[in-house]
This record gives structure tokens, sequence and C-alpha cells, in this order.
């Protein structure tokens, strides 16, 4: 029985501390129950998790307080000798009833919260959010300005090499940000298989479909930074597509936008210039480590048969692919997860990472892809 | 069964309780051609309890696994893809290879024997829906062994992710699924059969036991179901090989009616993994307490209405793949309104407790153990029903322990009750009370230090089917993975119960193994003879029905 009860008390008063972590939260949750969150919306579904949580603990109470008061008293053992009834219709239309009328006191709160959250009409920003095996694509659909949205966490902290930092796994390298007081009005879709955009303390949780868009909304009332994961299993690097909303003010806001159109202006000025072969292979690296790495390997090995290897086999050494190398990086093969990096990355991102592949890992082929080439293959498009 | 043995039984005794005697010696093949050719119901259903046995020990170990991995945070012992085919292998193998086939080794047992038949009404059938089963679980393994590893997918594999980026075995999974699917097509038509068939006269439908009514109804979702399953995977393989677009949205397909379509044939599957404990701890809970099952008839209605809900149910998997409004509240209101036949159960049972003479034996407390954990799942199913709060649950470990809630301390449990309960008309002897209490007690704890952490971490936030977490999960992760060691080797108590009886130690059985019971299964010999009821046994509805007044 007190189980439940139990719970709820340790979730209400107790503070848990963690033996491998300082319990630091990554959301407004108490580590045992559910964030209460930042926004009108999420305050409204903890209160209705939290009334349903304890109409459930009233039910297990009174079941159970019967079912172990039967078991303690009329035990065989004390002598107890059996009744004889059996059927009354009386109890069972009350045992039937009873429920039906708790069932719907929940239905009614239910419904009213639900009819709140799928209107989206008359938000203020929309964001176009495409889920990537393994990264999140953001658009401002108004604002010009779309970036990817990779984890950050190194490589050294999952495989144990180095201490764990306390965003482990929900730290993002650009996160979504987001002005106060504003309606934020998500379009959800994805590039790939079907991924989910959870974010708790904002309750959203919506599924990225392919060939779908779905919509949701939040707004968020405090100034903070708030943390989610991919919610459906979407391929090996599920665990590795963490969400991190920045909520700033609006003037802050306007601040961000502008210095992400000024950071795409510089970088398509880039394009237009020589660059060397260090140059590119420095920026191939770090292109290579945070959009390739996850599926062909830091090493380049891949995990065949699914993610093919590009160090030492395959187009990545073969001098006469590189029109191929170029097209699947750009414009990325159909049918498998490779996506068409063309969309997002910039043209000097895609030319440094292909002449990291041709170069790196023994490599050597001595092949050197040039910005503008690539600005060229996507004009001629 | 040959005319002239039977004959012969009716000459050598004029008991209705045809018991299995020199006139019965079997002439079919021995050792292990024995067992491939038998169409005798009770070896078939032997042979489905140790089948089910072996895989919960498979799928079990790949729990193991799983929870090795998450004893901490960091990638320490399997890589993301493998991890994600044990998640996926651990479902497959405990729902269609140890829970489903556990309960029709259940019935081939205790069906025929509870009516007064004298076998299942198609035993070469029956042979055959046996083995196809390790030829599927044969299949379905050997994935794990080719290229590309074995599915990858989770238990209720979605495309896109199970065709267009499915690893290259997944022709072989849908093939396993389909032999699966079969057999539990052909299983289902033949414990209808004999249910609607091979009653012993006077037996209306309204004095069979509840087990067997469980199972009838059962055997009706089964049949409707299967089928949707067949069909959902070979429109994937027709996806994967022959260039159709079921489920690609690129060639106008639509990934979203896979899950309609998986989740049609998913949520009656979960009540099909259900009912039939419902109709054992319902034998059980009367036989410790001697006293009838308070409401008969309403336990029989109650099920009905859980089987019908189940088709109206299934887009409660799919709150968050953005259904409109309307369907949302449709499936939200009629999720909740099973909570009342199922309420009506659980309300029978402890009404059948009150004011009775209990007594706490091995099966008694595998199916107390059941009612008060099951009744804790059922609590979280209802919570999960409420559309808002659902958004927060869906997909996280508070999802995970629900269903776990109700999948092993209920149905595993019941499966467990029940091999205690019938083991002494099985082998002819007790399952050991002092072995078998140690099973149950480091069972119960096992499984809620196992389970009951997952409610939090899955609240606080942390999504199911991830190889690695956040920091702040790791404490319940720890609990959880110490619990599974627990739970899992506190099973190899089982089978050393099981090996015992078998093998003849402990106490002898009478025919009728406990003073309680009730049913025409206590009124033959223990251990049962290879034949029973040669000729109907007498029934008397007005002294023997459980739905007597």
């Amino acid at each position: 029985m007190g189980r439940l009860t139990w719970a709820a008390f340790g979730a209400a008063t107790l503070p848990f501390y963690s033996a491998t972590a300082q319990a630091s939260s990554i959301n407004t949750s108490s580590g045992w129950n559910m964030p209460a969150g930042v926004t009108e919306i999420s305050r409204e579904v903890f209160g209705l998790h939290m009334t349903i949580f304890w109409i459930c603990v009233a039910i297990a109470v009174v079941v159970f307080g019967v079912m172990f008061y039967s078991l303690i008293a009329y035990r065989k053992s004390k002598g107890a000798s059996a009744a004889h009834f059996h059927e009354n219709t009386v109890v069972e239309i009350i045992w039937t009833a009873v429920p039906m009328v708790i069932l719907v006191l929940m239905a009614v709160p239910a419904t009213a919260t639900l009819k709140k959250m799928y209107d989206t009409s008359q938000a203020d920003i929309d964001i176009l959010v495409t889920g990537y095996q393994w990264r999140w694509g953001y658009e401002y659909l108004e604002s010009d300005v779309e970036f990817f949205s990779n984890l950050a966490t190194p490589r050294e902290q999952i495989d144990g090499s180095q201490a764990k930092g306390d965003n482990y796994l929900v730290e993002v390298d650009e996160a979504m940000v987001v002005p106060t007081g504003q309606k934020i009005r998500l379009l959800l879709t994805a590039n790939d298989v079907i991924h989910s955009w959870w974010v708790p303390d904002l309750a959203v949780k919506k599924d990225a479909i392919p060939g779908f868009v779905n919509e949701t909304w939040f707004e968020v009332d405090e100034p903070g930074v708030y943390r989610g994961q991919c919610a459906e299993l979407c391929g090996s690097g599920h665990a590795m597509m963490p969400i991190e909303v920045r909520a700033v003010t609006p003037e802050d806001y306007a601040v961000w936008l502008d210095s992400k159109r000024d950071a795409a202006a510089a970088e398509a000025a880039g394009a237009g210039r020589e660059w060397s072969m260090d140059e590119l292979m420095e920026r191939g690296e770090a292109t290579y480590a945070t959009y390739c790495a996850a599926c062909h390997q830091p090493d380049g090995k891949g995990v065949p048969p699914a993610f093919p290897a590009l160090a030492g086999e395959g187009i990545s050494v073969d001098p006469d692919a590189l029109s191929d190398h170029k097209q699947i990086v750009l414009y990325g093969k159909k049918g498998t997860p490779m996506a068409a990096f063309g969309e997002n990355l910039s043209p000097t991102e895609i030319a440094a990472v292909i002449t990291y592949e041709r170069n790196a890992w023994g490599n050597e082929t001595g092949d050197l892809v040039q910005p503008a080439e690539i600005q060229a293959m996507l004009e001629s498009q | 069964m040959a005319s002239d043995t039977s004959q012969a039984t009716v000459q050598a005794s004029t008991s209705a309780v045809a018991q299995g005697n020199g006139a019965h010696v079997s002439h079919g093949p021995t050792g292990i051609l024995r067992w491939v050719v038998t169409t005798n119901h009770k070896e078939i259903g032997s042979l489905y309890l140790l089948f089910s046995l072996a895989m919960l020990f498979v799928g079990g170990s790949m729990a193991l696994v799983i929870r090795t991995e998450l004893f901490q945070p960091g990638l320490q012992f399997i890589q993301p893809e493998f991890f994600n085919q044990m998640t996926t292998m651990h479902g497959l193998i405990m729902v269609f290879g140890a829970i489903m086939p556990a309960f029709v080794g259940l019935a081939n047992w205790m069906i025929p024997m509870q009516i007064g038949a004298p076998d299942m009404a198609l035993p070469r059938l029956n042979n055959f829906s046996f083995w196809l089963l390790p030829v599927a679980f044969g299949i379905l393994l050997s994935t794990l062994f080719m290229e590309g590893g074995g599915p990858n997918f989770g238990w209720t594999f979605y495309a896109p992710l199970s065709t267009t980026y499915a690893p290259p075995s997944t022709s072989f999974f849908i093939m396993s699924i389909h032999l699966a699917g079969i057999s539990s097509i052909l299983g289902a038509i033949n414990i209808i059969a004999t249910i609607f068939n091979l009653r012993t006269p006077g037996m209306r439908l309204m004095d069979m036991s509840l087990f067997v009514w469980t199972w009838l109804i059962t055997a009706f979702l089964l049949i409707a179901v299967m089928p949707v399953l067949a069909g959902v995977v070979t429109m994937m393989l027709m996806d994967i090989n022959f260039g159709t677009s079921f489920f690609n949205a690129a060639g106008g397909g639509d990934p979203v009616l896979f899950q309609h379509l998986f989740w049609f044939f998913g949520h009656p599957e979960v009540y099909i993994m259900i009912l039939p404990a419902f109709g054992i701890v319902s034998l059980i809970v009367p036989t410790f307490a001697r006293k009838r099952l308070f409401g008969y008839a309403s336990m029989v209605y109650a099920t009905a209405a859980i089987a019908l809900l189940s088709f109206l149910v299934w887009a409660h998997h799919m709150f968050t793949v953005g259904i409109p409004l309307v369907g949302e509240l449709f499936f939200m209101y009629s999720t909740m309104l099973i909570a009342v036949p199922t309420g009506v159960k659980i309300f029978n049972w402890i009404a059948t407790l009150f004011r009775g003479s209990i007594s706490f034996e091995v099966p008694m407390l595998f199916a107390l153990g059941f009612i008060v954990m099951f009744t804790i799942g059922g609590l979280s199913g209802v919570m999960l029903a409420i559309v808002p709060a659902d958004f927060q649950y869906h997909d996280t470990y508070f999802v995970v322990a629900h269903f776990h809630y109700v999948l092993v301390p209920g149905a595993l449990f019941a499966i467990m009750a029940a091999a205690y309960y019938w083991m002494p008309k099985w082998t002819g002897y007790y399952a050991s009370e002092t072995l078998g209490k140690w099973h149950f007690w480091l069972s119960v704890i096992g499984v809620n230090l196992t389970f009951f952490p997952m409610h939090f971490s899955g609240l606080a936030g942390m999504p199911r089917r991830i190889p690695d977490y956040a920091l702040q999960f790791a404490d319940f992760n720890m609990l959880s993975s110490i619990g599974g060691f627990l739970f899992g080797f506190s099973q190899l108590i089982f089978v050393w119960v099981l090996i015992k009886a078998i093998r003849g130690s402990g106490e002898k059985a009478h025919a009728h193994a406990w003073e309680g019971a009730d049913g025409l299964e206590w009124t033959v010999p223990s251990p049962a003879p290879l034949h029973t009821f040669d000729t109907p046994p007498p029934f008397d509805p007005l002294t023997e029905s459980p739905s007597r007044h």
C-alpha cells in the first residue's frame, strides 16, 4: 500500500542528495517529481498531475486499506471461518458509479488545459524545428536566421576519460534563443526518422515526423536556460540530441538576432576568398567532429554497414570520386541517414569538411576543395 | 486418441473420472521425437511452459545487459547500437516469447481439464502452433549475429526507423513475427474450438471457470488483432524490399499510419497479456480465502467490457503525434473508461477476501502480490490517460515503470501463481513452500527496487530507450540496476523449485490438492495421467457451477 503515499511525501519534503553528482537538477524538478516549469501551461499541467496523483493515492489507500484489513483480520491461522455471501447489486452499482464520477472530475480540468495547449493561434514568433539524426535544426521564419543545435558534451566525458560536467548530455553548441513574454509557435518536422521535441520546463513534447508539420507553442515568463531531450527513439544517437532553450529579454533577443545575421554574413563573405590547406583542415576537423563523427566516428572508421568508413577506403580516398563526394555531402544519400548538408552548412564548412575527410586519418589524397567551388555548385542548382 | 483405447478405459472403469492406466500405453515414438510429434495437450502445454521459461531467462539476460550499462552515467560496457538491439530484443522476447506462450501453455494444460474435455479440439494443429515458436525465435535471435546486428528500433518498431533506416536483418525479424503470429492465431482458434465444442454435458458458458472465460475472450482478441500485426509487418517488408512507400513520406506514404496500425494491434495485445492473469487470480483468491468469488457474472462482463474497450483506445499511445483535439479527447475519455471494469475486478477480489478464511500458501502470495502491484500499475495508467499530463509522461521512464508494473508483478506474477497452484496437479508434488516463499519475497523486493524508482526518474525528465543519461538520474538508475539483478537471479529459485517437484522430492499431492479449490481439474489424480476424461465427467450446474446461487 503506502508506497505511493510515501513517494509523494518524499517528493514533497525530502531533499535527495546524489551520491555521484551534485543534485543540480537539469530542470525545475525536485529530482523526484515532474517540474512545475516556467510557463502558465506547465504550471497548469503540474497542478493537474498532482491532483490526479493525490486522487490515485486516495484510491490506493482505500483499496489497499480494505485489502490489508481483510488479510489481517480474516486469517485462517487466527481461526477465521469464511462467510458465504456473494453478489450484491447495490455494492456493485456503487463501485461502478463512484469511479465514473471520479473520472469525470478528472476529465473536466484535463479537457480545459488541453484546449489551451492546442491553441497555437496568434503567435508572435514562428520557429521551424527539424529533427535530424542526431541534432536539431532551428529556422526563425520571420527573421531569416537558421542554424543547427548539436550536442556539446565532449566524447571524453561520455567514455569516462574526463570528468562529467554538470550539464552532461543536456548541453548544446547553439541554443534556441527566445524572448520572454512572447508566444512562440513551433512548427515541427523531421528529415529522416521520427524525433520528439521535449522540454519538461515548458511542458512541451511534440513529435517531429518526416512528411508532417506539427504545431505547438509556449510562452516563457522568466529569462533562463531550459533543457530537454529528444523523446522518440531515433537510432543510435537518440540519447545525444539534447535541447536547450535560452529565454532572454526582448532587447537581448533583438541583439542576438543581429549577431546571428552578422555571423551569417561574415561566413558568406569568407566563401569568396582563397583558403589554405591548413585553414581548411582546421575548420574541417571542427565541422567533422560536430556533424559527422556521431555516425562516421572520430577515427573515420564508421559503423558498417549502416555508416560506411571514410578512413582508408571508399569515396574519400578514391581520386575519381571527388565529385561524388561533394554531391553526397551537399545533397545527402537517399534511403540512408546521410542528410543533405548543403541546406544547412555554409559553403566554407562543406568545403572544409570534404578537404578534411580526404586528407585526415592517413587518407592524404592532397585534394583541396575551395569554398568558392561549393558556392558555384549550389548556385548552379 | 484411438477409439479402442478409450473403449478399454470405459470398460476398465465406470468412474466418470478417467484415469491414466495400462490401457493408455503410448505407441508413438520415444525420446526426443516423442516431444516433437506429440499431440497431447499436457505434453504440448509443458513444451509451451518450458519454452517460455527459457525465453524468460534469455529476455531477462538482455534486461540485465541494459541495467549493467545504465548502472552509471557514461558508456562503460556496450555501445548505443548494441544497447538499442538489447532493448528491442528484450521487449520482443518477453512479450511474444515469454508471457504469451506461458499463458498458452497454461491454457493447454488446464482448459481441457477444467471443462472436462479429453484434449484440445485440434491436437495436430496444437503441435504445429507450438513448434512454430522455436523456429520464430531461432530466427529472431539469429539476427543478432548478422551483419548490421538485430532489430534496433524498439519493440514497437516505428517506421521509418524500422524500414528505410533499419539494419539488413529486418526482413528476418518480419519473418519471425509472422511465424509467432501464425502460432498465436492457430492456438487461439484451437482454444475457441475446444471451449465451444468439448465442454462436458451440462456445463454452460456461465458455468465455466474464470480462467476458461478470460482465455476465451483473449482468444477472440488474438484472432482479431494478430492479422493486423501481420498486415503491418508485411507493409514494412514491401517498403524495405519492393519499393512501396506505405510508411515513407518521401514516396507519399505516412509514418503515422504505421503507429495507428501497430497500436490497433498493440493495445488489445496488452490485454491479451493480462486477461488470462485475471482468470488465474480469480481462481486462486477464492481457493485460499475459502470463499466463493464475490461476483462471478460481473467478472465475466467486466472482462468482456475491457476486451471491447481495448479496440477503442489505441491512440492513447500516440498523444504526442499531433492528433486533432477532438481525437485526443475521444481517446482520453475512452481510456479513462477502462478504469471502471478494471476497478470492478479489483473490488471483486477484495470483496472475496473480506470475511474469508485466508491462508498464505505460495500461489496465494503471488496472487496477492499481483493485486497490489497490478493496481499500482493501473493507477499510473489512469494518470497516463490524462492527455496534458501525458505530454510530460510520454516516452519517459514513468511509462517504463507503468507497463513493467502491469507486466512483471502483473502478468508474470500471475503466471508464477498459476505454476505454484497447479504444480501439484502437473507433477504430483507440491512446490517447496520454503523455496517458494524465498522466491516470492525476493521477487517482490527486486521488482519494486527495479521499477519503483523509474517513476521518479521518468517524472524528473529521463526519456526511455537511452543508453546514457544526465547526472541527476544516476541514483535512481543505480537502484534500478541493483533491483534488476536481485529480481533476475531470484528467478533461478523457481527453476530449482520446478526441478525438485518434477523429480518428485517434496510433499506428495492428493487429487484435490488445495482444500478450498473448485473445479474439475481437482477430480483427476495428481499427477494428472496423460489422458484424462476419456468419457465426459458428470457436471451438475446446481452444485458445481461457479455462478450457482
